[in-house]
């Protein structure tokens, strides 16, 4: 024991740290969540690439231009896009430390997000009334799947969202809660990207057909 | 055809009225009416009952439940998901098994003994438990057991959601076992290509167990390959550059983000099937314009990936033994580094390969062959790094090494049949053939499996701080790799005469020979499995003589050596900090006793409580005492 003290003169090189570090929470967090993003985005990108083998396979059914009403879209498009402007207001709230603004522009951002996929069930309602089902051919079975599970995760962010509203009440803004607003800011802002997306690739192109 | 019409005929498919809790099963989903499924349910219960009833008896399960199950230490996970590959292992080889009777006796107007249906669902089963319940559990244990040991981590980035994948993979097996004895497997094949896997070709509930036991696992795995790349981009010791980390780890973050690259890719294609098993969509249906070929793009995008997920870590512990027995640095390290990227990358560009025969056209085909054989570039570099590292090394013939040699005759044929496939004429010939069966066992047991077995044996007195039996480990060794050799040749020379995959029965009598010579083969690998089990039976019966008290018994280069064998909950004491790649060896070659010694004087002084994560902290009385322990352990071996 002795002779480790003395061996371990300055000059040796140093193989441990004595000192603990700090293991700050959640450290890993926000790379994880990003790789989540992309392992999320893939399947996005496998369901464009789906509607775009499928997309012109109508089986002798509607087509894009028989469905599509743009003036809809571009108010649903509003929607998704103002939500995440105010989940960015929400977002420089908490860098302030405003609770109360932080929940109100959360909740401003909830409705935004309701309103869009309220308009996105009535289109679909609408299309299903009018025959045109997943099941009648690909390229609706692609529409329905590739603009249905962006609306499924706009559902699970309004889950989320209101969850964390009720944390943020109950705890105020604590560092495990800025986290969890930062990583539901992330999952927003990307189904934004994403909507882009399907606005551009499915509606705008589809009209084009 | 009217919107009316269509959904009508979505929904006569599911003519049977479908249970809310049950789905498409119903009484009848008991095979009492099959002797050989009957008497396998009556021993895999009757075993199952005895195992219960020993937990029960030694009062085991308040200690599995709470040092095990719900257990979040790397590496308990880690060793729970070798112990699932190994079990599972036992299930899929008994399918092999029976693959190979059935093709030795079914000639001369024989039958074979097992009915279409039911050798559909053997060699389906197969397929998928080997790949998704053996390989990759054993893949993925490895990794979570090794890896943050290697590189002086406490634990993996999120210890919970690593409890939380290994689960999922479990549920997944749960359901592919359950399937033997409730309602019947997947009768498609390993893939599940539609049609055949669609609603109205396969009516039964053998697709969907397929379905469900896939998106469970599949969902976990990416879920630890999340977890991986964070800990390896994350929690390395200061200093462990990325140059400098051990080249195991390296696979495994290569490995891993090949899984997050590509699983997302199944389990949203595996989406697809489902919704138009349930929803009679027609994303892959012959009619309304799905494409059935779309799911073979998609499910090969995913399936392409994950032989690279399988062989890059079994590359990894190749190197880390070659090198270790050989005690010479690896050679050509930084080339092994941009081997394994470029093969990462590569593997993502050759998914067509395997079906050329779709007939996309030449300047397709071309390309996706000629991105096929340049991955041969690589992992031809890799080869001769390994070689060179052997080249002059004081070799020490232990186990690992012993299937490093195997490894690198066996896998170097298989890699050449690989070469010759991804000709597109070639491919044309052997598509589906035998050929390309043994072409893919070649690699995988040359490759993957004698990798983990490597990799079990170099790994094992770490995790549990006693050698395993050199004596079983040896019979072991020589029955798979000669086992292989007479299990996988005839099935070259039959495919290059033509015979395709799947067949139950056959007719041309001078065929039979070559399938009884394959099942003597299959016979040798199960002794080799035996004496596998035997070795690990034997060892824990002799732990006491193979103990090993200094935590390094092979003289060991990786930081994984410089902790206790087992080692404690936190790993390190303190952290260690690297200078060099071979970071142990380099702190050996510095004083190495002077520098542990000195952690363990200091961790007596040690106050304060170690923040482990936010899941659970170790109290610091635990780690003195620990500590301590491995003092006296190593000032024992320093007296004499």
């Amino acid at each position: 024991m002795t002779i480790a003290v003395t061996s371990d003169s300055a000059t040796a090189p140093i193989f441990y740290e004595v000192d603990e570090h700090a293991h700050p929470d959640g450290g890993s967090t926000s790379l994880g969540f990003w790789i989540y993003l992309m392992s999320d985005c893939l399947i996005f990108a496998m369901l464009f690439a789906t509607y775009g083998v499928l997309g012109g396979n109508y089986a002798a059914g509607p087509a894009p231009k028989d469905l599509f009403d743009l003036n809809l879209v571009a108010l649903n498009t509003t929607m998704l896009l103002f939500s995440s402007i105010t989940y960015g207001f929400a977002m420089l709230a908490m860098a302030r430390g405003r609770i109360g603004q932080v929940q109100v522009w959360l909740a401003v951002t909830a409705l935004f997000g309701l309103a869009f996929l309220s308009i996105e069930l009535f289109e679909f309602a609408h299309m299903i009334h009018e025959g045109a089902t997943p099941q009648r051919s690909a390229f609706l079975s692609a529409f329905f799947t590739l603009v249905g599970t962006h609306g499924l995760h706009v559902t699970f962010g309004l889950i989320w969202l209101v969850t964390l509203m009720v944390q943020v009440g109950q705890r105020g803004l604590i560092p495990a809660n800025r986290r969890r607003l930062m990583c539901l800011s992330m999952f927003w802002h990307f189904l934004d990207v994403v909507w882009i997306g399907v606005f551009t690739f499915v509606y705008l192109m589809g009209m084009l057909r | 055809m009217s919107a009316s019409a269509v959904s009508q005929s979505a929904m006569s498919a599911f003519s049977t009225p479908v249970s809310p809790i049950f789905g498409r099963l119903t009484l009848e989903s008991f095979p009492f009416h099959e002797p050989i499924l009957v008497a396998t349910f009556a021993v895999v219960a009757l075993g199952g009952l005895v195992v219960f009833g020993a937990l029960t008896y030694f009062r085991l399960w308040g200690y599995l439940w709470k040092e095990w199950f719900t257990s979040v230490d790397h590496k308990k996970i880690g060793i729970m998901y070798m112990v699932l590959g190994i079990i599972m292992l036992l299930r899929g080889f008994a399918d092999a098994i029976m693959m190979r009777l059935q093709q030795a006796l079914a000639f001369g107007g024989s039958d074979g003994y097992l009915p279409s249906h039911h050798y559909d669902q053997v060699f389906t089963a197969h397929g998928v438990i080997m790949i998704f319940f053996v390989a990759m559990p054993l893949v993925t244990g490895l990794m979570n057991y090794v890896v943050p040991l290697q590189i002086g981590a406490r634990d993996v980035s999120f210890p919970f959601l690593n409890n939380f994948s290994f689960w999922m993979t479990v549920g997944g097996a749960i359901l592919v076992m359950m399937s033997l004895f409730v309602g019947e497997f997947a009768k498609t094949g390993w893939l599940a290509y539609p049609p055949l896997s669609g609603i109205s070709y396969s009516p039964d509930v053998g697709v969907d167990y397929y379905i469900w036991a896939l998106q469970v696992a599949g969902v976990g795995t990416t879920l630890s390959g999340i977890n991986l790349i964070c800990t390896i981009v994350k929690m390395r010791a200061p200093g462990m550059t990325l140059m400098k980390m051990p080249i195991f780890t390296w696979t495994s973050l290569c490995t891993n983000a090949l899984i997050v690259a590509s699983f997302p890719i199944l389990t949203a294609v595996l989406a697809l099937l489902a919704l138009d098993r349930y929803f009679g969509m027609n994303f892959f249906t012959n009619d309304f314009g799905g494409s059935p070929m779309l799911y073979v793009n998609l499910i090969w995008i995913w399936g392409h990936p994950e032989v690279y997920i399988l062989i890059l870590p079994a590359f990894g512990v190749f190197s880390e033994v070659a090198s270790t027995f050989s005690g010479k640095r690896l050679f050509g390290y930084t080339s092994m580094v941009y081997a394994t990227v470029v093969i990462t990358i590569l593997s993502y560009l050759v998914w067509l390969h395997h079906f050329f025969t779709m007939g996309s056209g030449a300047s397709v085909n071309s390309f996706f062959g000629i991105t096929t054989m340049i991955i041969s570039i690589p992992t031809g570099a890799k080869i001769f790094n390994w070689l060179f590292t052997m080249y002059r090394g004081r070799i020490k013939f232990e186990l690992p090494m012993m299937y490093t040699v195997a490894f690198m005759l066996t896998f170097v044929i298989g890699g050449m049949t690989g070469v010759l496939l991804a000709v597109p004429p070639a491919d044309f010939v052997l598509h589906n053939s035998l050929f390309l069966i043994a072409h893919f066992h070649n690699v995988i047991i040359g490759g993957v499996v004698f990798g983990m077995f490597a990799g079990i044996a170099y790994w094992w007195p770490k995790a549990f701080g006693f050698k395993l039996d050199p004596f079983w480990g040896k019979m072991s060794f020589w029955f798979w790799v000669v086992g292989f050799y007479f299990a996988f040749m005839p099935l070259y020379v039959l495919g290059l005469m033509g015979v395709t995959r799947r067949l139950r029965v056959f007719d041309d009598p001078s065929l039979q020979i070559w399938f009884i010579i394959a099942a003597f083969g299959a016979f040798l690998i199960l002794l080799g499995i035996l004496s596998f089990l035997v070795q690990i039976a034997v060892s824990i019966k002799n732990r006491e003589k193979l103990r090993d008290t200094t935590g390094d018994p092979w003289n060991g280069r990786t930081l994984e050596w410089a902790t206790s064998s087992p080692p404690p909950d936190y790993n390190f004491a303190f952290t260690p900090v690297i200078h060099d790649g071979d970071a142990w060896w380099d702190m050996k070659q510095r004083g190495w006793l002077a520098a542990v010694s000195f952690v363990a004087l200091l961790g007596i002084a040690i106050t304060h409580t170690f923040n482990y994560n936010r899941d659970f902290s170790i109290p610091a009385e635990d780690v003195i005492r620990a500590e301590e322990a491995r003092t006296r352990l190593l000032a024992a071996q320093v007296t004499p």
